[in-house]
């Protein structure tokens, strides 16, 4: 059997459909992997010993054991104590949080590396410890940090695939059944893998931009 | 004369072993400026820091408008009242600490915003008033990475300015600039003086001090050594610790 990828076209909408849904199950879970891991570096640098310890414990799961094992337990373990989750939502949140746990310590170094001084500064004219934290702290940890959790972007725009096993018909699933149906693994596998790097060309252009926009005052 | 608007009394502070203020007592009145004067590590830096609790005390009171400080309450009930007294005490660092994410006028309008919660427009206007005594009015839309450490250091007066403090510290304001840089904060310093603003200056600069103060302190190892107008300390000091002081100071640069 020769190579053929003339075949590829008339898959195209199929393979366009799971584009949009590795989109958004990639854009939605990096919202929340950020917001979890600010959530989580912040929990971590509580004087509460025991927010610092319930969150270290979490993260030490999170970050020790494998995504494809997290997926199946969201999806298929959390059925049996009554929490029926359709794919999508328990593939967004087994990549939320399985990504929230890296950022919140790419995040946590972040904050480390803001001058003690400003934080100072903001307590001098009378900000509260949170209020110095959104205002001061937070937002300038995330620019430094900003390259570090590029990566860990690109990381789960890939990993999504992964979710493809509990029947989400994302771009990799969407490849397999044209696969099933035309028995042209390469073609399909390699279009595929062609959309996951314009995507990844998108996310790094976002990226950049967003860099770019905190470069102005470095 | 005016009550004290600042009274400090028997204040001991150690950081571990090291034993960093050994009893100071010390008085401010209302628009009265005092000028501490001192060699490194003499406390005078970590004594300006007790005054707002950046620095927490181990011993002694300080008194400010009438309430104590550093009374003992809970966690919570004492960082909101923190909150609230460091609004009434501006502070202007060695090092500027100007947040860098921000333009100088949102440096400025941050905290009277979230804390007075004033309207964009009153906040504008507050920071501009502030921005013309300092002379920076033209540069208010540039991020403080732009600025000159001189201009930093007065965008720093001015967003300390616009919580409307009672007191002004000044902790070393102008020791991390370059020299031709120094005058033009010192003469922001000055302005505030004629208007009234009461302050605790810690300066290396002497002719400044000279200049500005009503009173000079001077610390050695922790303690208050002497204390005296301008005149007396400089032209008559009678402790022998400030005359070695004040000579060293005189002849440094003369090898």
């Amino acid at each position: 059997m020769s190579l053929d990828f003339s075949i590829v076209p008339s898959f195209l909408d199929m393979l366009f459909e799971g584009a949009m849904w590795t989109f958004f199950l990639t854009v939605l879970s990096i919202i929340f992997s950020l917001i979890f891991g600010t959530f989580f570096a912040i929990m971590q640098l509580s004087r509460y010993r025991l927010f610092k310890f319930f969150t270290r414990f979490f993260v030490w799961i999170f970050m020790g054991t494998p995504l494809l094992l997290q997926v199946y337990l969201i999806y298929f373990g959390l059925v049996q104590i009554g929490l029926n989750l359709n794919a999508f939502t328990a593939g967004v949140i087994a990549l939320s949080l399985h990504f929230s746990v890296y950022n919140s310590d790419i995040i946590r170094s972040g904050i480390f590396a803001v001058d003690k001084g400003h934080f100072e500064a903001s307590r001098s004219l009378g900000l509260s410890h949170s209020q110095t934290m959104r205002k001061v702290v937070v937002p300038q940890a995330l620019h430094m940090v900003m390259p570090a959790l590029g990566n860990m972007m690109i990381a789960l725009l890939k990993e999504s695939s992964l979710i493809s096993i509990i029947g989400v018909m994302e771009l990799t699933l969407s490849a397999q059944r044209a696969i099933s149906e035309t028995f042209h693994p390469f073609e399909f596998y390699v279009t595929a893998a062609a959309i996951y790097y314009i995507f990844n060309l998108m996310l790094e252009w976002a990226i950049k931009n967003v860099e770019a926009r905190s470069a102005k005052y470095r | 004369m005016k009550k004290p608007i600042i009274t400090i009394k028997n204040l001991h502070k150690h950081f571990g072993e090291l034993e960093v203020l050994k009893g100071i007592n010390m008085e401010v009145r209302p628009a009265e400026i005092v000028v501490v004067i001192g060699s490194s590590g003499s406390g005078k830096s970590t004594l300006l820091r007790t005054i707002n609790q950046l620095e927490e005390i181990n011993e002694g009171e300080i008194w400010f408008d009438g309430e104590m400080v550093n009374k003992k309450q809970s966690y919570s009930k004492r960082e909101k009242y923190l909150n609230k007294l460091r609004q009434h005490i501006g502070m202007v660092f060695q090092h500027f600490n100007l947040f860098p994410h921000l333009t100088a006028l949102e440096n400025i309008t941050m905290a009277p915003k979230l804390l007075k919660k004033l309207s964009e427009k009153e906040a504008l206007r507050i920071a501009e008033r502030n921005l013309e005594k300092v002379g920076m009015l033209d540069w208010k839309d540039y991020y403080p990475s732009r600025l000159s450490g001189g201009q930093k250091q007065r965008i720093a007066i001015a967003r300390a300015l616009s919580m409307e403090p009672k007191v002004m510290l000044f902790d070393e304001a102008t020791s991390a600039l370059d020299p031709e840089l120094v005058d033009e904060v010192n003469r922001v310093m000055k302005k505030l003086a004629t208007e009234n603003m009461t302050m605790i200056i810690v300066t290396h600069e002497m002719n400044f001090a000279k200049d500005v103060a009503d009173r000079i302190v001077f610390m050695d190892e922790g303690v208050v050594v002497e204390e005296g107008t301008p005149e007396e300390i400089f032209s008559n000091p009678k402790n022998e610790r400030t005359r070695t002081f004040l000579f060293n100071y005189l002849n440094r640069g003369a090898l």
